[in-house]
């Protein structure tokens, strides 16, 4: 480990702080409504979706709603990809989308996942991409946002009157996209394209390289993919290689802008946590939970890569970090992004669900790949995708004041509402549905024989493959480990399931939980009553998130990583 | 601790007659249709059953390791049997406790008349002396003078004066007669003159007891709202290992070592929160009896567990903040009298005045001015200028003059309420002295009774002497116990019948948060539902039939034993006691009941991870033999990590029962405070104490050659 790559940590850990109180204070004006400069826009959106934008929907509305919204753009995906070759804008008339990959491709894009089983540039038309891909990369970030804010509104709405309402989900959608997506994207894609991510509409460009092979090189609008897909925790990358491609990511710069970028709407929703149920404390607490536990993540997987693979040192060859040689393990990393920023990078990619990578996390060494597979299965609850990371938390916290409200010796209260039988219910289905997925996908394809054809390595790493990708599918990210096949029906069928599950399964519950809330009457605080903010709070939450949610898969990571790790200390590699 | 212990029938933890019952119903209690109540000891039940099973074809095959798969079977059936055993104790303390209970509560006798005489009127020679608990609805009983009225009922003959101090806090008696408005009669008052035979209208507290005994023995035990809440959760973590434990064959299976099914379940009992499992209702029914333990009868689980909750405790002043009589504090003259003189006429109007204020104006005369009690007829010797001093004759209150006094041939003294001794000396003619009203007023701002003290002397109008400060006294330690109360978050509001003035006096010398002046029951209604309003949780006490209203509006209603029968029924505990500061233990006992639940919560989940620790390498280490590197307590072998971990899990639940029984212990402070003292404890507790109990065990089981 280095200074160089400490401050650049320190660095970004910098600059997420300084961004959340402003961006959430934004946040609020959107979701009360009271910032209007888009008006006239949003009022001809509701117009023509013929949607009342004034109706405050019961939880039920707002989550048939929700669900209306995205089985309806998710079958639109799938019946586009099926039609391609008979739409427009495919000048090299690339055939029909595969049912099995049309299938996991809609389901994945619109659960905010953009787990991609199949090259771009081989199997998707322009017509596609613009049109599907493109448009869920806002779409199903602004729903995440939305089923967060609402989330919030539950917790939030004082006394008997709200009723179980939430607001109302059309409003929510529109002006996540239109106040916060567009604008934000609009401006890092410019910041990207000074850095030197090219945005064009050339055709590929055929380059003599020094050596002078022939090389094609591919062309295209990247900077404002690649902004929509930090910004939206989406990570679909433009080019194959994601974020470790020199056009998508081409300098330290673009690397930090398009990090932050994934952390920024997250880290700011939890803000806006604080401001709207009124304390500010309370959202301040869940953030430091949240970055404690990233500071965490990072640490880990920095040392771990940093200390680079024993093996290769016992051989002789030099790992020590010096002005020529970046040390540790570079296997699988670009040289202009080293250890630190590669490690950064993974952690913050599986902390959030956004998925992009910009080093080969199969080549990390076996904890620094723990780490990432944790924070998916945590349900990625540190930051978190956008909205999804928050409600993600929010069920934590439920759960951390019920455990622990009950040593206070009342009726344990959130805020002031009491958490009673149906809360914790919806907070337990919540917890149930991630588990399950991961769990039994991980079984079912850890013994089948087509699912350990997917396999392209051998012993427990060929199995952290598989749990990685049904962690990652489940918890909506989209990384792989780049070992897994992905390509067959096996997969794209299981996987587009388990990424379905893994949103609307736990979306529900996080709805219902807010309804109920909203029902509840308010029992003001008292210094009897638990206490939601503060450094004990912060540290409880924590325990809850680790115990709870990485108890379930301790069994499965000690015979992945774990006991990799403890075998490539013995000198046993896979 | 020492307010707890109050009052309290201390019993040995575990009573041997009660557990040597326990066990036996442990055994009685693994009938699959109880164990359905609760989903995580059904789990391990189950997990009996498939091990046992498994084991006898060990057995029959002759499979070599069949004793190991035993042990296992063993101690998964004793997990099951401890969880059963800590519930049975709770049943039994409570049953132990309510026949004690029952016994002390049986001491008072009742004279029950059999048969009616023809002209209607009962034969008095042949009362049949039974105890007052086993009376019933229609029996007809006699008091007479001295006795306590067994119970509520309707005077159905003869007129008395009956003291029911006890329930209205008036020292005055009042007259009960059959017919009319006045015939009703409330258990725990004191018939003072004549007699009274009284038809018992309503079964005494026996049935109170009756009730709450059902519902520690778990016939008619309903689950309550919080118990329900954390059976749910329970059961979610339940279903979470459930995955976790069964998917795990697939990806040992894929590792390339498929693990025994024994194993597999004795991971799972072990990751299942079956600590907190096997105690819930153990710690449910502990909460009762301890409510026992402080004679009150709580009808309802639901009840106690909403006492934790309280954030308004409404306390009735009289008897509760201050004692039930006021005291003489000062003697205030007025138009210039001679403040001996004022005395001497205050002390001569209360010598036979048995009120306990009367008693208190003489003993402050003796001690302030050295005054010594007169017999009637005797001289007070330093005022020779007054005729006729020789034979007071005592005049006692009377509703109607609202005053009392002493009358010594043509020379009156009287002593009562401003405004009617005020009406007696201008209705004679006399004046009003023009600074008596200052002083009377300054004494209500004070929280005292102002009452006013006149003379008449032979036909002289009357003269107005001076003011007896009669003085509410709180009681001793109110003050602090009210600072407890707040640094738990609760507030207190004091419920008078006195002006505003005065309340807001007393409630400042008392150290209430608040007060509520001149009320009358409905006020004390309206004051509830705007609380209930504001989503807090009411708690008050209440004995008389105007308070049934509010007693059942509150969240917990307290009626006093010596209360109507309709506040006992509208109220949803009952203190044996008529102690209403015991509202405040009360709460005390709710809040611990919720903070062991809470703590034990804790310390289960805590424990899982020594459990991973000793049985995830155990398992996996024949296939990856670097898994080694987990077993961070160096356990003797595979077999013996297992064993031990289940063992441990079993014996913690039998080492945690007095904890279930006992409660945690509490202390009042500010929620953060005890959060903080409860996590170290349970949770950073339940992390480590595991590793060294499994450890432990590992070492003995070796010692011992099981494994």
């Amino acid at each position: 480990m280095t200074m160089n790559g400490w401050l650049q940590i320190a660095f970004f850990c910098a600059v997420l702080l300084a961004a959340t109180k402003p961006l959430g204070l934004y946040l609020v004006r959107v979701f009360d409504g009271s910032l209007r400069f888009l008006r006239p826009i949003e009022r001809m959106i509701y117009r023509a979706a013929g949607v009342n934008p004034d109706e405050d929907q019961h939880w039920t509305r707002y989550t048939a709603a929700m669900l209306l919204f995205s089985v309806a753009s998710m079958l639109l995906t799938y019946a586009v990809l099926r039609l391609q070759h008979r739409l427009p804008l495919n000048p090299q008339h690339l055939a029909a989308v595969p049912d099995r990959q049309a299938f996991e491709t809609s389901a994945s894009f619109t659960t905010n996942t953009n787990w991609q089983s199949y090259s771009g540039e081989s199997m998707m038309s322009y017509f596609s991409q613009m049109t599907q891909l493109a448009f869920h990369n806002f779409a199903s970030a602004a729903v995440g946002i939305a089923v967060a804010v609402a989330l919030v509104r539950g917790i939030a709405r004082r006394g008997g009157e709200a009723r179980g309402r939430l607001g109302n989900f059309w409003t929510d959608l529109t002006r996540a996209t239109l106040y916060v997506l567009v604008p934000m994207s609009l401006v890092l894609s410019l910041a990207m394209i000074q850095q030197g991510v090219i945005q064009n509409f050339k055709p590929y460009v055929e380059v003599t390289t020094l050596e002078g092979a022939k090389q094609v090189l591919a062309m295209g609008p990247v900077a404002s993919q690649e902004s929509i897909k930090q910004i939206g925790t989406n990570g679909g990358g433009f080019f194959n290689a994601n974020a470790a491609h020199p056009f998508e990511n081409p300098t330290p710069w673009s690397n930090f802008l398009s990090v932050i970028a994934i952390f920024l709407i997250p880290s700011a929703l939890v803000y806006y946590l604080g401001r709207a149920v009124k304390n500010v404390a309370h959202g301040w607490s869940v953030w430091a939970a949240m970055f404690l536990l990233f500071l965490g993540g990072v640490g880990v997987t920095y040392w771990s890569e940093a200390r680079g693979n024993p093996t290769h040192a016992a051989r002789g060859v030099d790992v020590v970090a010096s002005a020529t040689n970046p040390g540790g393990n570079m296997e699988g990393k670009e040289v202009r992004f080293g250890v630190a920023n590669s490690a950064l990078y993974a952690v913050v990619t599986t902390d959030a669900s956004c998925g992009a990578v910009n080093a080969m996390h199969d080549s990390f060494t076996p904890l620094a790949g723990l780490v990432p597979i944790v924070n998916m299965q945590l349900g990625e609850v540190i930051f978190g995708g956008v909205g999804a990371g928050l409600y993600g938390m929010l069920i934590f916290v439920v759960l951390t004041v019920f455990i622990a409200g009950l040593m206070v010796g009342r009726t344990p209260e959130y805020l002031g509402k009491k958490i009673q039988a149906r809360e914790v219910q919806m907070t337990m289905l919540y917890v149930l549905g991630a588990a399950a997925s991961v769990l039994v996908f991980t079984a079912i394809s850890s013994i089948a024989t087509s699912g350990l054809a997917g396999r392209n390595n051998m012993g427990p790493h060929g199995f952290s493959e598989i749990l990685y990708a049904f962690s990652s599918a489940t918890a909506n990210n989209g990384s792989a480990f780049a070992g897994l096949t992905g390509s067959t029906y096996w997969y794209n069928t299981q996987l587009g399931i388990a990424t379905l599950v893994g949103r609307f399964a736990l979306i529900v519950p996080a709805l219902a939980l807010g309804g109920f809330l909203a029902e509840k009457r308010v029992v003001p605080a008292s210094v009897g009553t638990f206490p939601v903010s503060g450094p004990l709070f912060t540290l409880l939450l924590i325990g809850v998130v680790l115990i709870v949610g990485a108890l379930t898969f301790f069994p499965a990571l000690a015979l992945g990583p774990i006991v990799e790790h403890l075998l490539m200390g013995a000198g046993r590699l896979f | 601790m020492a307010t707890l212990s109050q009052g309290t029938r201390r019993r040995p933890l575990f009573d041997p007659p009660i557990v040597r019952r326990a066990m036996r119903d442990a055994v009685r209690k693994l009938d699959p249709r109880h164990q359905l109540r609760n989903p995580v000891m059904f789990v391990v039940l189950v997990g009996s059953v498939f091990t046992t099973f498994v084991c006898a074809r060990e057995l029959l095959g002759g499979t070599a390791g069949w004793g190991f798969t035993l042990q296992l079977a063993l101690w998964l059936w004793f997990t099951v049997l401890f969880a059963n055993f800590a519930e049975a104790m709770a049943e039994g303390r409570g049953k132990a406790q309510a026949d004690s209970l029952r016994k002390s509560r049986t001491q008072t006798t009742a004279r029950r008349l059999t048969g009616e005489s023809r002209e209607g009127k009962f034969d008095q020679r042949g009362p049949v002396a039974v105890d007052a608990e086993r009376l019933r609805r229609g029996d007809v009983v006699l008091c007479l003078p001295g006795d306590m009225i067994p119970g509520d009922g309707d005077v159905v003959e003869g007129v008395a004066s009956v003291d029911e101090s006890a329930i209205t806090g008036e020292s005055a008696p009042v007259i009960r007669e059959s017919g009319g408005d006045r015939s009703a009669v409330t258990g725990g008052t004191k018939v003072l003159s004549d007699y009274l035979v009284i038809r018992i209208t309503a079964n005494p507290g026996e049935t109170f007891l009756d009730r709450m005994i059902a519902l520690v023995e778990g016939a008619s035990r309903q689950k309550t709202p919080n118990e329900i809440a954390l059976t749910i959760l329970l059961s979610g973590l339940t279903i979470v290992f459930l995955l976790a434990v069964t998917t795990l064959q697939p990806f040992a299976i894929y590792a390339g070592g498929a693990v025994s099914v024994p194993v597999l379940i004795a991971l799972l009992v072990c990751l299942i929160p079956t600590t907190i499992g096997g105690l819930l209702s153990a710690i449910g029914i502990a909460g009762m009896d301890r409510m026992i333990q402080q004679n009150v009868i709580a009808m309802s689980g639901r009840a106690v567990e909403a006492a934790g909750d309280v954030n308004t405790l409404l306390l009735d002043k009289t008897g509760t903040i201050t004692l039930g009589n006021r005291q003489a504090a000062a003697f205030v003259p007025v138009n210039g009298t001679a403040i001996e003189r004022l005395v001497d006429r205050a002390q001569l109007s209360s010598l036979a005045d048995e009120t306990p204020e009367g008693r208190s104006i003489v003993v402050l005369a003796k001690e302030q001015f050295g005054l010594r009690g007169r017999s009637v007829g005797a001289h007070a010797g330093e005022t020779p200028s007054e005729p006729g001093v020789l034979g007071p004759v005592f005049v006692p209150f009377s509703a109607s003059t609202r005053m009392s006094g002493a009358d010594n041939g043509t020379h009156q003294v009287r002593k009562g309420a401003a405004d009617a001794v005020l009406r007696w000396v201008t209705d004679q003619g006399g004046k009003v002295p023009a600074d008596l009203s200052t002083v009377v007023e300054s004494i209500a701002r004070d929280g005292g009774t102002p009452l006013v003290v006149a003379e008449r002397d032979g036909s002289a109008t009357p003269t107005v002497l001076g003011v007896v400060y009669l003085k509410d006294i709180v009681k001793g330690g109110m003050r602090e116990r009210f600072d407890r109360l707040r640094a738990m978050g609760i507030r207190t509001v004091m419920i008078t019948g006195d002006n505003p003035l005065t309340a807001a006096a007393i409630a400042q010398e008392a150290g209430v948060d608040d007060f509520l002046a001149e009320a009358k029951p409905e006020d004390k209604m309206a004051l509830i539902k705007r609380e209930q309003a504001g989503g807090r949780l009411v708690a008050m006490t209440g004995d008389g039939t105007n308070d049934a209203p509010a007693l059942a509006q509150a969240d917990v209603g307290v009626s006093m034993n010596t209360g109507t029968q309709a506040a006992k029924e509208a109220g949803n505990m009952i203190d044996l006691d008529s102690n209403p500061t015991k509202l405040i233990e009360i709460v005390e006992i709710g809040k611990q009941l919720l903070m062991t639940r809470g703590s034990l919560t804790t310390f289960s989940i805590a424990n899982d991870v020594a459990k991973y620790f000793a049985i995830i390498p155990a398992m996996f280490v024949a296939t990856y033999p670097a898994l080694q590197a987990l077993n961070i307590m160096r356990l003797h072998s595979p077999q013996s990590a297992i064993l031990s971990s289940v063992i441990f899990n079993a014996l913690i639940i039998v080492a945690l029962i007095p904890l279930a029984l006992r409660g945690v212990r509490y202390r009042p402070a500010a929620a953060s405070v005890i959060l903080r003292r409860n996590l170290v404890l349970y949770g950073v507790g339940g992390l480590l104490v595991p590793f060294a109990g499994i450890k432990l065990i590992d070492v003995i089981l070796v010692f011992v050659g099981l494994v």
